[in-house]
């Protein structure tokens, strides 16, 4: 099986530098994007199928194609680089950006390219100190070899490209709050439309893609579209990076091919459960996922089978919960966390989140009534997609109303009992 | 137009808007809080949610905000669906999770528009047993009151006061269901505009620290339609009284003039209605004082004097009513009239008004500024000098960029979306002042000059506009550059303004901005010229005429009166203090009408208690020239009357025949219109006394006023007959016909469900359009549009700095320059002390530091004031804060020494 993404990913934990990462093959799709025109690139991207790797999956080739081009076209454009991987028990993205920086950074020159852009940020969350400095000496060393600065090597292509650190909130992951938090405001979602494409970054035309997604692009420009579908075993073409988090045997990350059953990341990659331990449960893309069950295992891990289960692959690294972990307990941490990271905009988020967070906290304590259950089904509705302003709160809602599905009985227990039964 | 389908029904609606406010338009009760008229869409609060439905055969439909959705043609919305209503529902119940409840002694009781949403929307029961979240309040300064546990984070608050007022101060904090909106620390607010926190705010975080001072429910408030009278836009307020004290003003909607918003001296100068300062009752001198007297007595006294005496003078003042201008005119004959300004005021606001009646440039409304593409300020301090039309500039920035913003399909309503794609991309506003404004901010370019050179740069532009207009000569290229850059800008416009003032005392600024707008209406622009004018009446004084102070005082001198009526005016702010004292010496009987004790007043003979606005019916013209009425809330106690009332009462008891006919405020009215024909309209600035609705007056109070029968029980148990009001077609009772009353009669918005001042989208003809039936006010001036006049020729010389004087110019201040907001506590509190301004490098000149004291003299007095530094201050130009530094009268500019001391 063949790894694109993780191939050249040092067993040392060093960071590939620019000489060793030329030598495994690097800027070469530069070399060949910026032969190309603009929309060749796009063309080339949109046949490979390549899918938005946030966790929405929306098609990358026809999000580029949005973005005004020609001689009327508004100047600067931007490319943002969603680096901010604040998704609960996802840890990709950093993975990418700590082993093969210039990978990163190849896939966004190509990426620019494609959008005739004129400057692109990598707005990265703030924790990653390490993935920072090495995107620092990665940008630098790309700076010096001319991958990046004027005329790119001597293709009259410009690109500026940026390192941003994050202050630190969930929102600043959120396509239109990253703008914000980019441009110095709070970082509260944007208005769709307009789309950033058509106005994003300081109002101009403006496209942001996941790290793992530009990661891809200029594979995609060597070895041509069809390759990067065979790639994969589903519809979405190409390799994927799904990990498992939670008490399993081998908690990690593997590149696969898109469309790798959850059976087998779960048994065969991550080990199955820990001795002595059962399965319950896992949320498949980060914790804005809705539960999946035992009798899920054998679906495929893409967007559209996981979505026809009723749940979302998300960011693909999943979560895995165990028969000695509460389910309770287990999701008001999640909802602590959601009711946290709400940046305060719109009602049913700031206000539904909170209580739901309450409510949880009360009935793990005990103190849980019967009528709070239809209440936290309430807030699910309240917060459903299109009720709210962005994609937090329905997110939010995704774990909590598949858990009180799948672990009714449990949330009943503590309720009847009147105690935690895991405490 | 596009038709939609509400509810199976369908109309015809305007595709530009939002469904929101289509709906708000055809009447259906939609709650909303994050949306207002003024602000925009944002979707933060969910309140407005509706069903759409694709098609006629979709009967699922999916819950959209309708704020956030385009009218769209073939759009199908149920407002009444279950869905819908439950959302809406959901959505109080969250709002609500934290809020105290705490209505009954929260002053926004009773006119909360969260308590309307709240029943409107149904919740009405607390599911939630968890303990709420509670902030720390922040001391906000004198004007506003903060509460903010009864926040529901809607963000109003912070939208209109930095995106719509430019503030900086005021701002989210923290996130999630904890938001703060308040200050970094506590402190006063900066912005002048902040009291409209007050109405923003859906509920009752930001609310009048003054009105706290002497609390009413709206619904216990006695009001009426009034008039601001702290400079001279001509604001509508909505004036509130109950026991016979003013309680506060209120914003009252006018689509041409002030919208929804006023500025802080506005909304909380009124209280010098209330102040100790106040005459109550009438004066004579007795033994050398001045004592109370019955009004009776007084009246039948100056009778006798009055009567058949040809030596008698009035003089008038720009901040009194046509009507007591006029009554007083009527009393002492045309030609012994004077307009009570200095000669130089009284000539600059001639020659304004006279370029404004000639055109061809037109002066605009409120309104019609903040639609203005490109702007030149030349010379005017709006900010401080005419507030309300620096928030209309702050929006008239935005028009040329949203023009941009409109080619991307971002709908104008959608505030956030077009904010972004703008950023900080300003449309053309040029500042010419001699100090830093608050509006430089969104400025595309500032001159910071002396009065001449501003007029010589306005010269430079209307040269550059049409080589016709006379050349500059010795102009430096830098300026011309400007002049240049300006003229480009505003020629690529369509609709240019120019904005200048009187209030660097400079006619030839007037010229030059009368040049510039002559100019832009050469080629066929819709071009603007607006002049700030400095008081509420001072447009209404120039069309009514008559002489001015200076003359006044020589009549007297030479012999030719003996006796002077002084209305409504402190002479010792207008003329040195040497003639004002003069004349006292040189007349042998002197009355004064005015509302405080002035130092005027307190040299008079006889001192006669004016009723100030809020007491009061009369008209005022504003700068715009319009026409508008303002009526008494109450009838005052003791001895208060109108002017024009005491001056009617004068008048017969010295057997006047003319007002042997006149008893009431419409006979004035008619009179004056007849005798003046630039007046000729101001009998339609409002409806006469006669106007009935369904055979009833319109009632100042709501309906639900209460305590009527019991406010006065503890002094008399049976209930006092409510005065009868001969003036005008309100009446001092709640009861009345609920139907809507023409606007300029309109007491205050109220309508069943909406007890807040949101109520205001019920009367509109539609939303941020007009009041049904007319904004209220009539225009008096109407140029022709094609004027063949012409130019103005320019001043010869630049301003030159001198070696050993500084040219004194006034600087103003919006809180302190005002004669009468400075008698209320909470305004005097925010002026400045007084001080002398000088530039950085005259204060190295002097070896002074800021706070340093200088001794300043002019003409021939001297005074001892501590330095501000100003870095934008033009060498050899001091500034001195207007009405805060006695002059003594000496008209400013003038040259003075400055010396360290």
């Amino acid at each position: 099986m063949e790894k694109v993404l993780t191939k050249d990913v040092p067993a040392d934990g060093s960071a590939l530098d620019i000489k060793r990462y030329e030598l495994a093959g690097g800027y070469q799709g530069v070399r060949k994007a910026l032969k190309m025109a603009p929309k060749e690139v796009i063309d080339v991207v949109k046949q490979s199928g390549l899918r938005g790797r946030g966790g929405a999956g929306f098609p990358t080739g026809m999000k580029w194609s949005f973005v005004p081009t020609g001689a009327d076209a508004p100047h600067p454009k931007y490319l943002c680089c969603n680096a901010d991987e604040m998704e609960p028990g996802t840890f990709k993205d950093r993975l990418l950006m700590e082993a093969t920086p210039h990978q990163l950074i190849e896939g966004m020159i190509c990426a620019a390219h494609a959008i005739e852009a004129d400057v692109a940020y990598i707005f990265l969350r703030g924790e990653y100190i390490l993935s920072a400095e090495r995107l620092r000496k990665a940008l630098a060393e790309a700076y010096e070899h001319n991958y990046l600065g004027k005329n790119i090597l001597g293709s009259g292509v410009n690109l500026e490209m940026h390192l941003h650190m994050s202050g630190g909130r969930y929102m600043c992951g959120e396509e239109t709050g990253l703008l914000n938090a980019l441009e110095g405001k709070r970082a509260n979602p944007r208005t769709k439309p307009p789309f950033p494409q058509i106005s994003g970054l300081f109002g101009k035309p403006t496209i942001v893609q996941n790290v793992e997604t530009l990661c891809n692009v200029h594979h995609i420009i060597n070895k041509g579209p069809e390759w990067f579908k065979g790639l994969s075993k589903s519809e979405d073409g190409g390799t994927k990076l799904y990990g498992a988090s939670g008490k399993v045997k081998r908690p990690g990350l593997w590149e696969l091919p898109m469309g790798t059953t959850v059976r087998e990341i779960l048994e065969e990659h991550a080990g199955g459960m820990k001795e002595g331990l059962r399965f319950r449960g896992l949320l498949p893309g980060g914790a804005s996922t809705d539960f999946l069950v035992e009798e899920h295992l054998d679906l495929k891990m893409d967007f559209t089978d996981v979505q026809k289960a009723g749940s979302r692959m998300g960011t693909g690294t999943m979560i895995v919960m165990d028969d000695r972990t509460c389910p309770v307990g287990f999701v008001k941490n999640l909802e602590h966390f959601f009711a946290q990271e709400s940046c305060g905009w719109c009602t049913p988020c700031w206000s539904g989140l909170s209580w739901a967070e309450k409510m949880l906290q009360s009935i793990e304590d005990g103190q849980g009534q019967e009528a709070d259950l239809d209440r936290l089904s309430y807030i699910c509705r309240m917060t459903a997609p299109g009720h709210t302003f962005c994609a937090l709160a329905p997110g939010a809602a995704e774990p909590l109303q598949s858990a009180l599905k799948y672990f009714r009985e449990d949330f009943e227990r503590h309720i009847h009992e009147k105690r935690c039964p895991w405490r | 137009m596009a038709n939609i389908w509400v509810d199976d029904k369908t109309y015809e609606v305007s595709p530009d808007q939002s469904l929101l406010q289509v709906c708000l338009e055809l009447g259906f009760d939609l709650p909303y809080f994050c949306w207002h008229p003024a602000l925009g869409s944002v979707g933060a609060c969910r309140q407005c949610a509706v069903k759409q439905f694709k098609d006629e055969n979709d009967t699922k439909g999916r819950i959209v905000m309708s704020c956030m959705t385009p009218a769209s043609d073939g759009t199908r919305i149920s407002v009444k669906d279950s869905d819908a209503e439950a959302f809406r529902a959901g959505v109080i119940e969250g709002l609500m999770l934290s809020h105290p409840h705490d209505c009954p002694v929260c002053d926004e009781g009773g006119e909360c528009h969260l308590q309307d949403m709240t029943v409107m929307s149904g919740h009405n029961y607390r599911r939630t047993p968890y303990p709420k979240r509670t902030f720390r309040n922040q001391y906000l300064g004198p004007l506003l009151n903060h509460e903010m546990n009864r926040c529901i984070q809607c963000y109003r608050c912070v939208r209109y006061y930095r995106e719509y007022a430019g503030g900086t101060d005021l701002a989210p904090f923290a996130s999630r269901n904890i938001t703060y909106f308040g200050r970094q620390e506590d402190g006063i607010l900066e912005s002048e505009f902040a009291g409209n926190l007050v109405e923003i705010c859906p509920t009752g975080v930001f609310t009048d620290k003054t009105l706290k001072q002497h609390y009413t429910r709206k619904w216990d408030l006695q009001m009426a339609p009034s008039v601001c009278v702290h400079c001279g836009l001509g604001c509508s307020t909505s004036a509130g009284e109950r026991y016979g004290t003013l309680r506060r003003i209120l914003n009252r909607y006018n689509g041409e003039v002030n919208g929804y918003f006023l500025c802080d001296r506005g909304r909380f100068g009124y209280e010098f209605v209330n102040s100790e300062q106040r005459v109550r009752e009438t004066h004579s001198r007795q033994d050398g004082k001045l004592k109370t007297v019955p009004k009776e007595k007084a009246v039948e006294q100056l009778g006798d004097i009055l009567k058949g005496n040809s030596r008698v003078i009035g003089i008038g003042s720009p901040r009194a009513s046509l009507e007591s201008n006029f009554a007083l005119r009527s009393l002492v004959g045309v030609d012994r009239f004077f307009n009570g300004m200095s000669e130089k005021s009284s000539h600059l606001v001639s020659l304004m008004t006279e370029i404004l009646r000639q055109g061809p440039a037109r002066s605009p409304s409120l309104r019609e500024i903040e639609y203005s593409d490109a702007v030149l300020v030349l010379g005017e301090d709006v900010n401080n000098t005419a507030p309300r039309v620096a928030l209309s500039l702050r929006q008239s920035v935005r028009q040329q960029p949203m023009e941009k913003t409109d080619k991307l399909k971002i709908p104008r309503w959608l505030d956030h979306a077009v904010r972004e794609a703008v950023q900080h991309d300003t449309g053309p506003l040029f500042i010419a002042t001699p100090n830093a404004t608050r509006l430089d901010d969104v400025s595309t370019g500032t001159y910071r000059a002396a009065p001449d050179d501003i007029a010589r740069l306005g010269f430079a532009v209307a040269h550059a506009l049409d080589s016709e207009a006379p050349a500059v000569p010795d102009l430096s290229d830098d300026v011309r550059r400007m002049a240049e850059r300006i003229a480009r800008a505003l020629k690529s416009a369509k609709r240019p303004l120019v904005v200048s003032g009187s209030s660097l005392a400079s006619e030839a600024v007037i010229h030059a901005a009368a040049n510039v707008a002559r100019a832009l209406a050469k080629d066929s622009k819709s071009a603007g010229l607006s002049f700030a004018m400095p008081e509420a009446n001072t447009l209404g004084l120039a069309l009514l005429g008559g002489g001015n102070l200076n003359e006044a005082f020589k009549t007297v001198q030479e012999g030719k009166a003996d006796t002077v009526i002084i209305l409504e005016n402190d002479l010792y702010r207008r003329a040195p203090a040497e003639a004002v004292d003069n004349l006292m010496q040189a007349v042998r009987h002197m009355v004064v009408l005015d509302q405080l004790m002035t130092p005027t007043a307190s040299k008079s003979e006889f001192v006669l208690p004016a009723g100030a606005f809020a007491e009061s019916d009369g008209t005022f013209v504003n700068n715009e020239g319009r026409a508008q009425r303002f009526f008494q809330a109450y009838v005052p106690k003791d001895d208060i009357q109108e002017s024009w009332r005491w001056l009617l009462d004068l008048m017969k008891a010295s057997g006047h025949a003319e007002a042997a006919s006149w008893n009431v405020l419409d006979d004035l009215v008619s009179a004056t219109a007849g005798a003046v024909p630039p007046l000729e309209k101001i009998t339609e600035a409002a409806p006469s006394s006669k106007f009935r609705m369904l055979n009833e007056k319109v009632p100042r109070s709501p309906h639900r006023y209460s305590g009527r029968t019991a406010m006065l029980a503890n002094i008399k148990v049976s209930e006092p007959k409510p005065p009868q009001d001969p003036d005008s077609a309100l009446a001092f009772s709640m009861e009345g016909t609920p139907t809507q009353p023409p606007s300029s009669l309109m007491p205050f918005f109220w309508s069943p469900g909406w007890n807040s001042i949101q109520s205001v989208n019920k009367f509109q003809s539609e939303i941020n359009g007009a009041l049904r039936g007319g904004d209220p006010g009539v225009r008096l001036i109407d140029p022709p549009q094609t004027g063949s006049g012409l130019y103005f020729s320019a001043p010869q010389r630049p301003f030159e700095v001198r070696p050993d004087e500084w040219l004194l110019v006034p600087l103003y201040h919006v809180f302190g320059s005002e004669e009468l907001s400075s008698q209320a506590p909470a305004v005097a509190q925010l002026a400045p002390k007084p001080y002398v301004a000088l530039s950085t490098a005259d204060a190295e000149r002097l070896q002074v530091q800021e706070g340093a004291q200088v001794e300043v003299k002019l003409a021939g007095n001297s005074q001892k004031l501590p330095v501000v530094v100003q870095a934008g201050l033009p060498k050899g130009i001091a500034g001195i804060p207007a009405g805060l530094v006695s002059v003594e009268g000496a008209g400013l500019p003038a040259w003075a020494s400055v010396t360290r001391s």
